[in-house]
């Protein structure tokens, strides 16, 4: 097993169709009488240095997705290959030592750190159980990573509770630093600090980005916060990515009905702002009886407006406005087989069959290349 | 015209075991006829002291008003024996939470508290009230209300739960509703839902909101007027354009700066120092000072709390580094300002 810096060329991350289903257990004996997929067949690459943001609302996987690829959830199926090595073989002492590579950074920085601990041992006590340096030595690393992430040497000495929220977030960067790793998960690091705050977090973890070389996967709900952050941009739905592109290429052309909802439905501070807002109707369905066919159809605009426009007999090309700009969806009359009636939110609506019946897979659209998006609609 | 709600100079401390704490110093406002006020700042800022503070929902002690009124069409709040201030609440002045699983109580049917509400407040019979609370729950786009009355709030999701607050608010058509962060639990879509119904409610009804948040976001697509708070104290407050526009206070500036936008891939945010001030440690002067960068060494910034003057036609500011601002009156912010029509987001 090679420990050598990642190559460059090499994705240093490689998840291919991975699953995590959580049991629904009842009854006396617990039986087991079905599953919430909660990450239900996702794949992706994440280069050296790179980001990959993951977008979603509440339940929608992005965190069990995080978490299955560091197996703190053990994962269902899938692979996920780290430098070219199956990451799932692993067992013992040798996954403690590829894990070393791979940190986490949590939502809430009060909960992810040991109220009892002095925070030079919360940062030091990984530097330990590696092995890497003790007494001294340790310490002084333990200084450098302090001063690193904004803090004071002096604050080593001091408990969790006396810190605020942005320098206890500092505090879980400085532990998932200690290690050097290549990867780390952020899973909704700067969701809890107050706006002036968030912003210098998001710029220490780009500073470290550039510095180290890190590569991080980035769980946010926050499309800006995603935008601003990442190279690359996958949007979650109910366990699966329904849409994947470099970041500016999502927010400027997005293809899924699903992703056009949100960064529309995202409030920006701009009194003056005027475009047609998509409120997708209803909300997310449950992760354990998830809908048929594609997973939006229930809430979707865009299988309504065509599903209108193929009942009265129209032109087979519907153009969406949004955020100003119109896109084209067009319409294969013939491939849809038809439309029919479904109930959603207490409401009737029409919509192509075919997104009700077929699961569509995630596959290039028109546009830039890698840009990959779920949708029996889009053109 | 006469505002609805107004506070003159409303100060709110906390007596604890290391002193006194002025949660809220010298806060005025004026809340116009179905007038949106946002009230925006970070944690600790006390805009959620000041919104409780006019329902006089804070336990005294530890809290105590060392000032000021709460005037709600010409009348103080503040000296109304508790019997007439139960009137106020609800009837009057409804209010809603960030967060609604634990604001319902979860041993009674949405239903049941709905009436609870009604029957408090109007002179109704038990099925008079179920068919209020029935109408109240279809006005906030509730589907099936026959049934959905008779659920309790763990059988609702998030937003359904937003909206069975909001539905139990408005049930006694108040002129006043305080939504504290009321969108802040809830995902991107659900939120645009709730902040799209809390406009057409408005509209439909002519009540006015005071809205508190931390979002910029929330504040420009729904507030007619903004309040920016900063530990304690108001330090701007003008129409959402003019805020929007020409922030003129450092800390304004910089929250604006600070928020990531759409369409900014990889550019490098524009971040506040430090951390926001603890409120039993306040800074000395400008309580911004440690943090802003115009201060540069000015002693007055350091040894004087700047007043909020009026440095516009409709627009407050406490800066000493504003042009001229010794010379500026210092008056009562109050502005009955409106959004331009069909400018909110459709």
């Amino acid at each position: 097993m090679s420990d050598g810096p990642p190559r460059a060329d090499q994705p240093l991350l490689q998840v291919r169709d991975l699953r995590t289903y959580f049991p629904i257990k009842r009854g006396l004996l617990s039986r087991t009488v079905g599953y919430i997929r909660a990450v239900d067949g996702v794949s992706f690459d994440i280069h050296p240095g790179k980001t990959l943001g993951l977008v979603g609302e509440s339940g929608c996987g992005k965190t069990t997705v995080g978490r299955s690829i560091l197996r703190l959830t053990p994962p269902t199926s899938g692979s996920i290959t780290y430098q070219g090595q199956n990451f799932l073989a692993f067992r013992g002492r040798e996954l403690r030592r590829l894990r070393r590579h791979m940190q986490i950074i949590f939502q809430d920085p009060i909960s992810s750190l040991n109220p009892r601990m002095r925070v030079g041992n919360i940062i030091g006590e990984p530097i330990q159980v590696h092995g890497l340096a003790r007494g001294n030595e340790k310490q002084d690393m333990v200084a450098a990573l302090l001063r690193r992430v904004g803090l004071e040497e002096s604050d080593a000495n001091r408990y969790p509770h006396e810190f605020s929220g942005g320098q206890r977030q500092r505090i879980g960067i400085a532990r998932a630093l200690a290690l050097s790793p290549d990867f780390i998960v952020c899973d909704e690091p700067v969701s809890a600090l107050d706006v002036s705050i968030q912003s210098q977090i998001l710029n220490l973890l780009a500073d470290l980005r550039q510095e180290r070389n890190i590569a991080y996967l980035f769980i946010a709900h926050n499309l800006a916060v995603i935008e601003h952050f990442s190279d690359e941009v996958a949007v979650m739905y109910l366990g699966r990515i329904v849409e994947k592109a470099a970041a500016r290429e999502l927010y400027a052309n997005p293809k899924h009905p699903y992703t056009m909802a949100l960064l529309s439905a995202a409030p920006e501070p701009d009194p003056r702002r005027k475009t047609g807002r998509i409120v997708p109707g209803g909300e997310v369905p449950s992760a354990a009886h998830p809908p048929g066919g594609c997973p939006f159809h229930p809430r979707c605009h865009l299988t309504r407006m065509a599903a209108e426009q193929a009942q009265a007999g129209e032109s087979t090309v519907v153009s969406v406005k949004y955020r100003g700009t119109e896109t084209l969806v067009s319409l294969p009359v013939l491939d849809v087989g038809g439309t029919m009636e479904i109930e959603s939110g207490g409401q009737r609506f029409r919509v192509l069959r075919k997104c009700a019946t077929q699961t569509p897979p995630l596959e290039p659209k028109q546009g830039e290349a890698g840009h990959l998006a779920a949708c029996w609609v889009t053109r | 015209m006469q505002p609805l709600l107004e506070l003159r100079n409303l100060t709110v401390a906390f007596d604890t075991e290391r002193g006194q704490i002025r949660a809220v110093q010298e806060v005025s406002l004026s809340v116009y006829p179905q007038q949106t006020l946002a009230l925006v700042g970070e944690s600790g800022c006390g805009k959620s002291v000041t919104a409780l503070s006019i329902l006089r929902l804070i336990p005294s002690p530890p809290s105590r008003v060392l000032g000021g009124q709460v005037l709600l069409e010409g009348r103080n709040l503040l000296d109304l024996p508790e019997k007439q201030m139960q009137s106020v609440r609800g009837k009057d002045i409804a209010m809603i939470f960030q967060e609604p699983m634990t604001s319902l109580n979860p041993v009674f049917t949405v239903g049941e508290q709905i009436v609870e509400a009604v029957r408090l407040h109007q002179n109704v019979n038990t099925k008079q009230a179920y068919e209020i609370a029935e109408q109240s729950m279809r006005d906030v786009g509730i589907a099936d209300p026959d049934k959905r009355l008779h659920e309790y709030p763990h059988r609702l999701s998030g937003g359904m739960r937003q909206r069975v607050m909001i539905a139990m608010a408005l049930s006694c058509q108040p002129k006043l509703l305080i939504a504290d962060e009321p969108t802040t639990a809830l995902d991107v879509t659900i939120q645009a839902q709730i902040l799209e119904l809390l406009r057409a409610l408005q509209q439909q009804r002519g009540m006015s909101i005071l809205l508190i948040t931390h979002d910029l976001g929330v504040v420009a697509e729904n507030a007619d007027a903004v309040a920016v708070m900063y530990a304690s104290r108001i330090v701007e407050y003008a129409s959402v354009y003019d805020l929007f526009d020409a922030p003129q206070h450092p800390y304004t500036q910089g929250l604006l700066r600070a928020v990531p936008r759409l369409g900014a891939v990889g550019q490098r945010l524009a971040a506040i120092p430090g951390t926001v001030p603890n409120p039993a440690r306040f800074p000395s002067g400008c309580k911004f000072h440690p943090r802003c960068p115009k201060m540069n060494g000015d002693p007055a910034c350091a040894g004087v709390e700047p007043a909020l003057r009026q440095i516009e036609q409709g627009h407050w500011a406490s800066c000493h580094h504003l042009p001229d601002f010794a010379n500026k009156p210092i008056t009562r912010p109050a502005t009955d300002a409106k959004r331009a029509e069909g400018s909110a987001v459709s």
